[in-house]
């Protein structure tokens, strides 16, 4: 209790801070935009954005709600062209550093919810004093409103996210994309430097062979010997650039055997357990299968272990693989650009790699690629709620009788003629109220057998719905 | 002895092993390219010795592999020599755990040396065990750091090898130059270091080692 008022008296301490910044950010506008003193801005708007962090902040600990940073993601550093020259739209510049104002310029300008943020502040101050009654007496249910009121202006819109959606998906295509460039380029190299060389080197020894073949038998066969071996070394070759691409147990047997080998091959002694009902699609288990061979030689090579471990397994419709070894620890993806690499191969699926690794050790690494599995995979098929489960039921043993009985049999009665009335409603009602009923009974049994179909059918697909679009769909 | 499965899906390839084989004496009896035709291949004729590729149609993954461990469950030590364009120490492991014996398992090179080759399908068809040796030397390196190993001469590490690879004593000593009487001498270190039953039968020993090094 004593805390919530503690919560509340931070509040409206920084509602005192609020009206300060909103007479400071009403001079910089006034200057940016009277007087053209752009350089004033940035500052404003950083400032507004540590205002509404606070309130995030405070709000998440005081209610419980959760209001994500709306902002778009701040544009990367500008990049220098091939002669050292940083370009931004027409003009060259020697720094980088008016190009990356410029941008931040626009990313503060455009961004929508710069503006948001500048009407929560001007209207936060009058909603707190109009909120201090409830807050005092009821700080529970006050605080739960205030977070409601911070969660309108402050929280992501359904564009907002998308947006953000929208740059990460380029941004990770990117990466993707690169990645695979780089990958196309290092084997072209080793296709290059390596067994082309040789197989010209062959070739040059077969022709050789072919000049001496007549004059000096033996020494024809000793070069044909040693052409021998040289293909044979290009085939050894061959084979160290295929598992590079794509390891041939990883193609032959699926992800777990393909890490068994890994293991039996590793100096470390590794323990292996995979648990994995079926196999996952190729280019996740590629993905998988690289990331845990670079962990095992990282742990080898710069961790000093003897011994690994491998956890390959399932965690709903995510792939979950962790690796641990008893190195002496201190991994630090900023030093070594395997980690990294890593990274990017699994920011391709959206996944994330969570490093545990103190100085001293052990090392634990752990990686989920979310949403790579198929969804039958995690067992419980996105369930009917009750309700719905008993309305398709009823809907399914009831339907009938309206569109049999009372709809079609009733109106063959009818057109025949038929003096029997039995139990068809229709036929004890007067004269101009038959069609009527017949067809309203017709219309309401398929309707009922539709809905009943349709409940269960839609169902899935709201969930996935649910999933995929933001909620709050406000400005 | 010299009745040959030959199960191979590329055409040229096929063609080869069965030239190769007939020239050395051998009788072809089926050469067949997928998986299911092996199996029953495998079954209803019973070859002296079958040479079979890992990977065959129509899944194209290890389907020859898993041919081959299926028809020695029924028939235990049917001879199989199993080829592959790699070499992995799983495949291999798998190929041994029955331990009884008539298995081979090498690379697609070593076929570019027809003596060795046909010596190594004359070896699995008498009950004997061929080993490429990128497999030993997987294998070995992967217990390097174990105990009784590491306190081997390198002399007798070589000798390790040639006989993990499913070499008799004459074949050894042929390798290494050196006289019959002094590898058998290795041998005996050998076995003494790493606490085997010492055997005069060459397949039995070769099977003494795989074992060895299989279960560490």
């Amino acid at each position: 209790m004593l805390r919530k008022y503690g919560i509340v008296l931070a509040l409206l301490t920084l509602a005192a801070y609020e009206l300060v910044v909103i007479v400071a950010a009403f001079l910089t506008v006034m200057a940016t935009f009277g007087l053209g003193m752009v350089f004033l801005f940035p500052p404003a708007v950083r400032m507004i954005r540590g205002v509404t962090g606070l309130t995030r902040k405070l709000v998440r600990t005081s209610s419980g709600i959760e209001i994500e940073a709306p902002y778009l993601p701040p544009p990367p550093p500008p990049q220098p062209q091939s002669d050292g020259m940083y370009r931004h739209g027409r003009t060259l510049y020697k720094s980088p550093r008016v190009p990356a104002w410029n941008d931040r310029w626009k990313w503060m300008l455009t961004d929508r919810a710069t503006f948001r943020d500048a009407l929560w502040l001007l209207l936060d101050p009058l909603v707190k004093v109009a909120l201090v009654p409830l807050l005092l007496l009821m700080p529970e249910r006050g605080l739960r409103l205030y977070g409601l009121w911070c969660e309108l202006l402050l929280g992501p819109t359904a564009a907002s996210r998308l947006a953000s959606q929208v740059s990460h998906l380029s941004r990770v295509r990117n990466l993707a994309v690169d990645t695979q460039a780089a990958e196309m380029r290092r084997i072209e190299r080793d296709l290059h430097d390596g067994t082309q060389a040789r197989l010209v080197a062959i070739g040059m020894t077969l022709g050789a062979v072919e000049n001496l073949v007549d004059t000096d038998p033996a020494a024809a066969k000793a070069l044909l010997a040693k052409a021998r071996d040289a293909s044979a070394e290009t085939l050894t070759e061959l084979r160290r650039v295929i598992r590079g691409i794509h390891p041939p147990v990883l193609a032959e047997r699926g992800l777990g055997d393909a890490v068994r080998a890994l293991a039996m091959d590793s100096a470390l002694k590794v323990t292996v357990e995979v648990d994995l009902p079926h196999r996952p699609e190729a280019p996740v288990e590629a993905a998988a299968y690289f990331a845990v061979s670079e962990l095992l030689s990282n742990a080898a090579r710069h961790g000093g272990a003897t011994r690994a471990t491998v956890d390959i397994s399932t965690n709903g419709p995510s792939l979950r693989i962790t690796v641990s070894d008893d190195g002496w620890g201190g991994a630090d993806p900023a030093k070594g650009s395997g980690l990294t690499g890593i990274e990017r191969r699994l920011a391709a699926f959206d996944g994330v790699m969570a490093l545990h690794s103190p100085p001293g050790g052990p090392t634990t690494v752990t990686m989920e690629l979310p949403r790579v599995l198929p969804e039958y995979w995690a067992g419980d098929l996105p369930k009917l709620p009750r309700w719905k489960m008993i309305t398709v039921v009823t809907l399914w043993a009831t339907a009938w009788c309206p569109l049999f009985p009372q709809g079609i049999v009733t109106a063959i009665f009818k057109i025949f003629g038929v003096e029997e009335k039995t139990w068809f409603l229709a036929l004890h009602l007067p004269e101009p109220y038959q069609w009527p009923v017949i067809a309203f009974m017709v219309v309401l049994g398929t309707m009922m057998y539709v809905a009943a179909v349709a409940i269960p059918a839609n169902h899935n697909r709201d969930l996935w719905m649910c999933n995929a679009t933001p909620t709050n769909l406000w400005f | 002895m010299n009745r040959v499965l030959v199960a191979e899906d590329l055409y040229l390839l096929r063609d080869g092993l069965v030239h190769l084989l007939q020239a050395h004496g051998f009788e072809v009896v089926a050469a067949v390219e997928t998986g299911p035709e092996l199996l029953r291949g495998l079954l209803e004729l019973r070859p002296d010795v079958s040479i079979v590729d890992v990977r065959l149609p129509p899944t194209n993954t290890d389907e020859g592999l898993q041919a081959a461990l299926a028809a020695r469950k029924q028939v235990p030590g049917l001879p199989i020599l199993v080829l592959s364009q790699h070499v992995e120490q799983l495949y291999a492991r798998e190929l041994l755990a029955d331990g009884s014996g008539a298995i081979g398992y090498l690379l697609k090179d070593r076929v570019f040396n027809a003596e060795q080759f046909v010596d190594a399908v004359r070896r699995v068809a008498g009950g004997g065990t061929a080993m490429d040796p990128e497999v030993i030397a997987k294998l070995l390196a992967s217990n390097a750091t174990h105990e009784p190993l590491a306190t081997l001469t390198p002399r007798e590490r070589d000798v390790l090898e040639a006989m993990a690879e499913g070499r008799s004593n004459a074949a050894i000593s042929q390798r290494l130059f050196l006289s019959e009487s002094a590898v058998a001498k290795h041998t005996a270190g050998i076995f003494a270091k790493l606490g085997l039953a010492p055997s005069d039968d060459d397949n039995r020993r070769v099977l003494a080692v795989l074992a060895y090094l299989n279960s560490r």
